[in-house]
């Protein structure tokens, strides 16, 4: 059901710039006010949710340690998965962000009952391909868009584009990219679907953003493969967009108007929604601090003093006992 | 206390799929076997806690104080300004579920609010709607929901069955830590006079006596003295164990489950031992007579009034550095709260070690030693005879306790003691241990009777690993370097693998250690002929 609720959101999101961008014709609403908002509330949501968050403090250094310690000398540490220097951290947090380290580590576990109890844990990677794969697809193709916001383009730019049309088939080329993100958001959605505990822990919010990529995406390609829409055109749109000159062209068709307005809510949405773990898992201080708990003393800055019962208060209330039993006492 | 259904039952009856209706319509059923009785009201007003009072988890009225939600609303928001971890926590969950088969509760109940991701939603649905304005909007759509007493209900159930073992935050891309939730969790239970005895008793027993137990310095040294008598019969030689003692230059910290049941018992012996062999000078205290510490498990406060001794006597008693004994919660606490909570330890020196002249760097700030760090630099520079023959009918496998593992990183120290203590070590299978180890099932103060049921569900992914090398390599014998996990892994085994005994490291090294002026040795530290001997 929550997958349903979060379809019908999308669909309905769909309808609005149909209906208002090519019904009603408001091109100005839907191609420059709209975008601007929206880039505007993920800018300023962004950097608020990430102040918000530092604003708390790390009261304890609390490392998940994933590998031996720095401990003996003769003793061979891990130093990526339990870091004890900056470098470390850097290149932990490097692999967390940039290989997904931890799902890599994932295991599937499976449970039998055969003459007693069997369990067995594979290893399991497919969560961890899909995820990868649809997060580089989504970095590479919104690099790919920088085309549209830049005059002349840079070089890396117009590599990318050949480097992601390389199959060279069809006309225009057919980008890689787009075919994996469909495949990775469809993987990424079924897994929610057919998997009974994963679809009961599902939330419309965890299907919703998915649903909103994979009808960018769906629109991107029609745009580009069907529904042939001026490119020049919509260059000039957004050219204007990023020089603050914005220029609202009469020619673009429709479908751009929603690929534009699908985007413009993902940007809105974003720092309210769980995709802030592209924030957050910046500040895991199970994942960014060094394992350095004995080594450095590290403060909590909200500290206060609490009630303590005292080796003297103590030693009142047994001094009898101990001096019977032989144990040395401070007030004799 | 309940029946405790045979293994076989208990393991069919095990099925993960989750139920028809949402998790935010069920409730939890108090069945016994499930969940830990209450709080005395005594033990709480002996440690000034709010609100003690008699009830019981199976009442209808849980007679929460009048203004309960605004209670719970304020310490909330406290918790969020205090810690980023619950914040970040509360809102970066994907739940793309890859923690859900990892914790051992969830494999061995089948409960779906056992899966990690939705222990944090039974909080995180609460945040979202005293906190974020989506979640307010939204409502149950947005994943948010009223706090009712079903909920207060709900989180005493569930924080209670989490062992804070962390084995999920491993596993988590974005390191959410359960450990993390079920602590602010049981804070915030704790504020309206809801938590379990078998944790506040201990609490309340080491602020005024000095340990867990509540065994007074008088018994304290008796207990020690009848060690040193068994120590005698076994080796010959007389112990003399310090107590109080100014000026000695190393105070050793364990947990009083050490010197106070079998197995533990064993393992104390062996430090015993070890350190007269060595000739350390050292001292034990009869107020810091405890290392671990149950505030950890629930509440900020009671962990520093707790840990607050240590720093405390070993100012008092004037020592070098302090070394501390094998214990799981007791290192997350030295580790990574010690120095934060009570420090700095300015008035201590960088620890070294008097015998191999080693200087322990990385813990040079908050000068405690872990004993397993200390025993494998004694055998690196060949400090001790030792003849692991003794221990020949010992076919061991280490169980990698979760806070020495995840908050340390303690694996290559134990294992390296092993293998020159014992001739047959054999690992467990990779997923199981080091830092994918499994928990015993009864930590975070869930070791008691009342809760077996679910200690022996949660137990089984380790018991099943045991049982793994037991019928590969005939295992009879598993190690730890925990002292609930000495009192918990035993029963552990009765139950699901009972040819093989618990033991901690030092209890093996002790039996392999050829002490001078010793009398030829019959029996080990049980009492049980060693090999070659028997008959």
């Amino acid at each position: 059901m929550n997958a349903v609720y979060a379809l019908i959101i999308v669909l309905g999101l769909v309808l609005l710039p149909l209906v208002g961008a090519g019904v009603a014709g408001l091109h100005a609403l839907f191609g420059v006010v709209i975008p601007y908002v929206a880039f505007f509330t993920f800018l300023v949501g962004f950097i608020y949710r990430v102040i918000n968050w530092a604003k708390s403090p790390v009261p304890f250094r609390i490392p998940t340690t994933g590998g031996q310690q720095e401990s003996l000398r003769w003793i061979k540490q891990n130093k990526l998965d339990n870091p004890s220097t900056t470098a470390g951290v850097v290149g932990r947090m490097f692999l967390e962000i940039f290989c997904f380290r931890s799902l890599f580590r994932n295991t599937r576990m499976q449970f039998k009952y055969e003459d007693g109890p069997k369990l067995y844990y594979g290893s399991s990677k497919f969560l961890w391909l899909g995820a990868i794969a649809f997060h580089y697809c989504f970095f590479i193709i919104l690099l790919r868009h920088m085309r549209f916001f830049t005059d002349p383009i840079p070089a890396v730019f117009q590599w990318l584009d050949k480097l992601d049309g390389i199959l060279q088939i069809g006309v225009p080329n057919i980008y890689i990219t787009e075919f994996v993100i469909l495949g990775a958001l469809l993987f990424l959605f079924l897994r929610r679907i057919v998997v009974p505990q994963l679809r009961y822990i599902s939330l419309p919010a965890d299907y919703f953003p998915l649903f909103l990529i994979m009808a960018i995406v769906i629109t991107g390609i029609l745009m580009r493969y069907f529904i042939r829409t001026d490119i020049i055109e919509v260059k000039t749109l957004t050219m204007g967009l990023v020089t603050l000159h914005p220029k609202v062209p009469q020619d673009i068709g429709v479908i751009f108007y929603i690929h534009l307005f699908l985007v413009s809510v993902l940007m809105a949405y974003f720092p309210w929604s769980k995709l802030m773990h592209s924030g957050g898992v910046f500040l895991s201080p199970t994942r960014n601090l060094a394992n350095t708990s004995r080594m450095e003393r590290h403060v909590n800055p909200w500290d206060y003093p609490v009630k303590l019962h005292t080796y003297e208060e103590w030693e009142d209330e047994y001094r009898e006992v101990m001096k019977e039993a032989g144990i040395p006492v401070e007030k004799e | 206390m309940s029946k405790l259904p045979k293994p076989e039952n208990l393991a069919s009856s095990i099925d993960h799929r989750p139920p028809r209706k949402p998790w935010m319509d069920t409730k939890p059923e108090f069945r016994p076997g499930t969940y830990s009785y209450p709080a005395k009201p005594k033990v709480l007003e002996n440690m000034g806690f709010p609100f003690p009072r008699e009830w019981s988890p199976t009442d209808e009225d849980w007679k929460l104080p009048e203004n309960w939600q605004e209670i719970v609303h304020n310490a909330f928001k406290d918790r969020l300004s205090k810690y980023r971890s619950l914040k970040v926590f509360m809102d970066i969950c994907v739940r793309c579920g890859a923690c859900a088969d990892k914790c051992h509760y969830f494999i061995g109940s089948g409960d779906p609010k056992n899966m990690p991701v939705l222990r944090a939603e039974l909080l995180r649905s609460i945040y979202r709607n005293d906190f974020t304005t989506f979640g307010k909007l939204l409502g149950r759509f947005g994943g948010a929901r009223k706090l009712t007493e079903d909920v207060i209900k709900e989180w005493f159930y569930y924080f209670y069955q989490c062992t804070e073992c962390r084995r999920c935050s491993l596993f988590c891309p974005y390191g959410i830590d359960t450990a993390e939730i079920t602590m602010m969790g049981r804070e915030l239970l704790h504020e309206l006079g809801l938590s379990i005895n078998w944790v506040m008793e201990p609490i309340s027993n080491c602020f005024h006596v000095g340990n867990h137990l509540g065994i007074p310095p008088h018994t304290f040294k008796d207990i020690i003295d009848f060690m040193c008598d068994d120590i005698e019969e076994i080796t010959g030689i007389r112990i003399e164990v310090p107590l109080n003692k100014k000026g000695a230059e190393v105070l050793f910290v364990t947990p009083s489950g050490d010197y106070f049941a079998d197995p533990g018992t064993y393992t104390f012996m062996g430090y015993l031992m070890l350190f007269h062999e060595i000739g350390l000078d050292y001292t034990m205290s009869t107020y810091a007579s405890e290392g671990g510490n149950f505030g950890l498990f629930n509440s900020y406060e009671a962990m520093k009034r707790l840990n607050a001794k240590i720093y405390a006597e070993a100012k008092r008693l004037g020592v070098k550095w302090i070394l501390g004994g094998e214990c799981g919660h007791m290192w997350r606490v030295v580790h990574q709260y010690m120095d934060t909570l009570n420090g700095p330890a300015d008035f201590l020196e960088v620890p070294r070690n008097p015998i191999t002249g080693t200087v322990f760097h990385n813990a040079r700030s908050t000068k405690m030693v872990h004993v397993v760090e200390f025993t494998s630099d004694l055998i690196k520079h060949g400090a001790l005879n030792l003849d692991p023959s003794r221990n020949d009918h010992l076919i061991v496998t280490h169980h990698d306790s979760c806070n020495p593992s995840r908050a340390l990183g303690l694996f290559e120290e134990p294992r390296y003691i092993l293998r020159h203590v014992c001739n047959h070590f054999y690992d467990m299978p990779d997923q199981t241990i080091r830092e994918q180890t499994f928990c015993c099932g009864s930590g975070a103060g869930l070791n008691n009777d009342e809760f077996m049921e679910m200690r022996m569900r949660g137990g089984m992914p380790r018991a099943q690993a045991v049982k793994y090398v037991h019928k590969k390599y005939g295992v009879n014998t598993l190690t730890c370097i925990c002292a609930i996990d000495r009192a918990a892994l035993p029963t552990l085994m009765d139950y699901w693998v009972p040819e093989v005994q618990v033991a901690g490291i030092h209890e093996l090294v002790a039996n392999a250690l050829v002490m001078r002026g010793e009398k030829e040795r019959e029996v080990n530290l049980r009492g049980e002929p060693l090999p070659g001997k028997e008959g």
